[in-house]
C-alpha cells in the first residue's frame, strides 16, 4: 500500500538504494509497497535520509571515454614492452621458463600495470606522525613515472587529515590523557606472548571484556586482537555446512572471506534494498537447501552498520522485523559505526533506538572510533562462551597488547563519561561536523553519497584523470584525502571519501571547505543538480517514507540549525 | 574562477581536455602521440568539408529544383 500522498501528489521516488545504478525517472511514480514494521515511527524515518544521486549522463560517456583511451594506450605499451622496445619493471619469467606453465598471469595485472603505476604516487604516502586531525608527511618524488620512488628528506608539516578513521579524535599523544596507558604498560609490559587460550588470559582483557559488553547492553562480549581476523576467523565458528548466508552486496572483505572459509552457502541481496532480501528469506524457507531441499540448519544475515565506501546506514529495524518474521540470526558488522553514531556513541542500534538483544551477534572494530586495534564479538554469554573454546582467533591467535587493550579502556570510559569528562561530548562534536560539513558540500554542488548522519563523506568525482588531479591538488594545498577508484568501487563511481574527526575545528573544516571550492570550479567537479538550501532541502529531497507530511518535514527544518 | 588573461584560460580549458579525456595520467611523449593523431584527424575531417560541403549543397539545390520541375 503506498505511502500516504502529500500535496496532492506522490513524491518522485529517486533514491532507492537497490536501484540507485537504475533508469529512475526523476518525476516518476512511486512503485514499491510501503514497509509497516516496527520501528517505522518518526525517530527512525528522520535517520533515514539518503541520497545516492546519479550524474548527468555526459559525466558517464566521458569516464568510458577516459578509461578506453588509456585502456588503448595500455595495450600500445604492453606491445613495446612485449616487443622489446621498452625495459619492462615488472617480474618477468626467465626465457628457459617460457614453455612451462605461465608464473604470472598477464591479463590479471593488465590494471595495476598500465593505469594504476601511472598514479600510484597518490596512494601509500609515508606519513611520519601521529594520524591525529593534522600530520606530516614525507616528501616522495618519483623520477621514472612512478616505477621507484625517492624520499627527499623534506616533510610536510600540518597537513589537514581527512582520511584517517579518527572518528572521535583518541589518535592522539597527549601525555595526560595516555597516563593509565603508560601504567598499564609499565605494569604488562608490551607482549603478551602467548594465545588467550592458553596463557594470554590477562586481567586488563577481562576488564575491557565487561566494559565493552556494559557499552554495548549486552550479556558479554570477548575481543580479539585484530579487526579483520575477528571477522575472518569467527564467521567460520558460528556458521558451516548446510546453513545459509544473506551477505549485503557491499560488505566488507574480512566478511566475505570469513562467510567463505565457513562453507555455507552465501546468497548476495541488493545493497539496502529489503525487498530483495525478503524475497531470498522467503525463497530459503520455502525451498530449503538446494538439491536435498531439507530445512537450512540456520540462517544468518550479514550487514553492516555504516558501510565506509558509500556513508550509507543499514535499515536496522526492517531487517529485525524481517529476522523475527523469518527465523534467521542477524550478524551486525560496527566497524565504522559503534562510537561514532547514535546520541552517546553506542552504534547504530542506539541510532535507530532498538534493543540489543534483538541483534544476535554484534561485531566490532577498535581501530576507527577508539583509536587502537583490535576487535570484539558480543551478545549472549552462550554465544561467547561458545566463541571462547571455538574460535580460530582465540585459540590460535595471539592476544591484545596491554598498552592497546588500556587505550580501548580509556577511550570507551571518556565516551561513556565514566572519567571525569561529559558523557557523548565527543560523539555530538562529531555529529555537529558531519552536519556541517555535509550541509556546505551539499551547498556548494557536490555529489555525495550517503546517510546525513553518516561521518563518512564520498565525493564523487567519477573520471580517472580527475581522480588523479583532485588527489595532487588537494595534497599541494596541504590537505590529506583519500581518493578510491576502480577495483574498489564500481568503475564508473570513482571517489575522494572524506572520513570527519571531532578533533577537527571549525576552521580545520572551513579551510578544508574553501579549498575544495576552488578545486572543484578548477576541476570542473561539482555535478550536482539538485538546488539545495537549508531550509527547502527536506522538501524537496525525495525520501522513501511518503507516508511523512509537509508538516513535520517543515518542523525538522525548523528545528535544524 | 578569475583569469588575469586568455592565456590564462585557454590554459585551463586544455586542463580540462587532458583530465576529460584521461590523457593527463599518460607520460608526455604518449600525450603528443594522442594529441597529433587527435589533431591530425580533425584537420582531415576540416579539410574534407571545405572541399566536398559546398559541391554537397549546390548538388542537393539542383536536385531539389529538378524535382520540383518535374512534379
Amino acid at each position: 500500500m503506498a505511502g500516504t500522498v502529500a500535496n496532492g501528489k506522490l513524491k518522485p521516488h529517486l533514491n532507492q538504494n537497490g536501484l540507485r545504478g537504475d533508469d529512475l525517472k526523476r518525476n516518476g511514480y512511486h512503485n514499491k509497497r510501503e514497509k509497516n514494521g516496527p520501528g517505522t515511527g518518526v525517530a527512525s524515518r528522520q535517520h533515514r535520509h539518503e541520497s545516492f544521486e546519479q550524474a548527468p549522463i555526459y559525466v558517464a560517456v566521458m569516464t568510458y571515454l577516459g578509461f578506453g583511451i588509456v585502456t588503448l594506450f595500455g595495450y600500445f605499451r604492453d606491445f613495446l614492452r612485449a616487443v622489446g622496445l621498452e625495459k619492462c619493471h615488472l617480474a618477468r619469467e626467465r626465457d628457459e621458463q617460457k614453455d612451462f606453465v605461465p608464473l604470472y598471469q598477464d591479463f590479471e595485472n593488465f590494471y595495476t600495470r598500465n593505469l594504476y603505476m601511472r598514479v600510484r604516487d597518490n596512494w601509500n604516502r609515508p606519513i611520519c606522525s601521529l594520524p591525529g586531525p593534522v600530520f606530516d608527511l614525507m616528501e616522495r618524488v618519483s623520477d621514472d613515472y612512478n616505477w621507484t620512488f625517492r624520499l627527499t628528506g623534506r616533510t610536510l608539516h600540518n597537513v589537514i587529515n581527512v582520511g584517517s578513521y579518527n572518528y572521535l579524535g583518541f589518535a592522539e599523544n597527549n601525555a595526560d590523557f595516555l597516563k593509565t596507558v603508560a601504567d598499564k604498560t609499565r605494569q604488562y609490559g608490551v607482549g603478551v606472548c602467548s594465545t588467550r587460550q592458553e596463557i594470554g588470559n590477562l586481567g586488563i582483557h577481562e576488564e575491557l571484556e565487561q566494559l565493552v559488553a556494559k557499552f554495548l547492553g549486552v550479556e558479554s562480549s570477548m575481543t580479539f586482537g585484530m579487526g579483520f581476523a575477528t571477522n575472518s576467523m569467527n564467521i567460520p565458528a558460528i556458521v558451516g555446512k548446510g546453513c545459509l548466508i544473506l551477505s549485503d552486496e557491499l560488505n566488507h572483505t574480512s566478511l566475505i572471506l570469513g562467510a567463505r572459509l565457513s562453507g555455507a552457502t552465501i546468497r548476495v541481496f541488493k545493497h539496502n534494498n529489503m525487498h530483495s532480501l525478503e524475497k531470498m528469506l522467503s525463497e530459503a524457507v520455502c525451498s530449503g537447501q538446494p538439491r536435498t531441499h531439507r530445512p537450512w540448519k540456520k540462517i544468518l544475515i550479514m550487514v553492516e552498520g555504516i558501510y565506509s565506501m558509500e556513508g550509507s546506514v543499514v535499515r536496522l529495524p526492517e531487517i529485525i522485523a524481517l529476522k523475527k518474521k523469518y527465523k534467521a540470526y542477524l550478524y551486525l558488522d560496527e566497524a565504522h559505526s559503534i562510537g561514532a553514531v547514535g546520541a552517546s556513541g553506542r552504534g547504530v542500534t542506539e541510532l535507530f533506538d532498538v534493543n540489543p538483544a534483538d541483534v544476535d551477534v554484534m561485531m566490532g572494530t577498535f581501530t576507527k572510533s577508539f583509536g587502537a586495534a583490535g576487535g570484539y564479538i558480543a551478545g549472549k554469554k552462550k554465544l561467547v562462551d561458545y566463541l571462547r573454546s571455538h574460535s580460530h582467533s582465540a585459540v590460535y591467535a595471539s592476544a591484545m597488547s596491554p598498552p592497546v587493550t588500556e587505550q580501548i579502556i580509556r577511550a570507551m570510559k571518556c565516551i561513556m563519561g565514566k572519567d571525569g569528562s561529559t558523557e557523548g561530548e565527543r560523539v555530538r562534536q562529531l555529529a555537529e561536523n558531519t552536519r556541517y560539513f555535509r550541509a556546505r558540500l551539499k551547498e556548494m554542488g557536490f555529489i555525495i553519497y550517503g546517510n546525513d548522519d553518516s561521518p563518512v563523506v564520498p565525493i564523487l568525482l567519477y573520471m580517472p584523470g580527475k581522480v588523479v588531479a583532485f588527489a595532487r591538488e588537494m595534497l599541494e594545498r596541504r590537505i590529506g584525502v583519500v581518493v578510491v577508484g576502480f577495483p574498489a568501487t564500481p568503475i564508473t563511481e570513482a571517489r575522494a571519501r572524506f572520513c570527519l574527526s571531532a578533533a577537527h575545528t571549525r576552521a580545520m573544516l572551513d579551510q578544508v571547505l574553501h579549498h575544495l571550492n576552488e578545486v572543484g570550479d578548477a576541476l570542473c567537479l561539482k555535478f550536482s543538480r539538485k538546488k539545495y538550501s537549508s531550509w527547502s532541502d527536506l522538501s524537496d529531497e525525495t525520501d522513501f517514507e511518503l507516508g511523512m507530511s509537509k508538516r513535520s518535514l517543515s518542523v525538522r527544518a525548523a528545528a535544524d540549525p | 574562477m578569475n583569469f588575469k588573461n586568455f592565456t590564462e584560460y585557454l590554459a585551463w580549458l586544455y586542463y580540462q581536455y587532458l583530465l576529460i579525456t584521461g590523457i593527463y595520467v599518460l607520460e608526455p611523449w604518449e600525450k603528443s602521440i594522442f594529441n597529433s593523431i587527435l589533431f591530425s584527424a580533425i584537420a582531415m575531417v576540416i579539410y574534407t568539408s571545405y572541399v566536398f560541403v559546398p559541391i554537397h549543397l549546390c548538388l542537393t539545390l539542383q536536385l531539389s529544383v529538378m524535382m520540383q520541375n518535374y512534379l
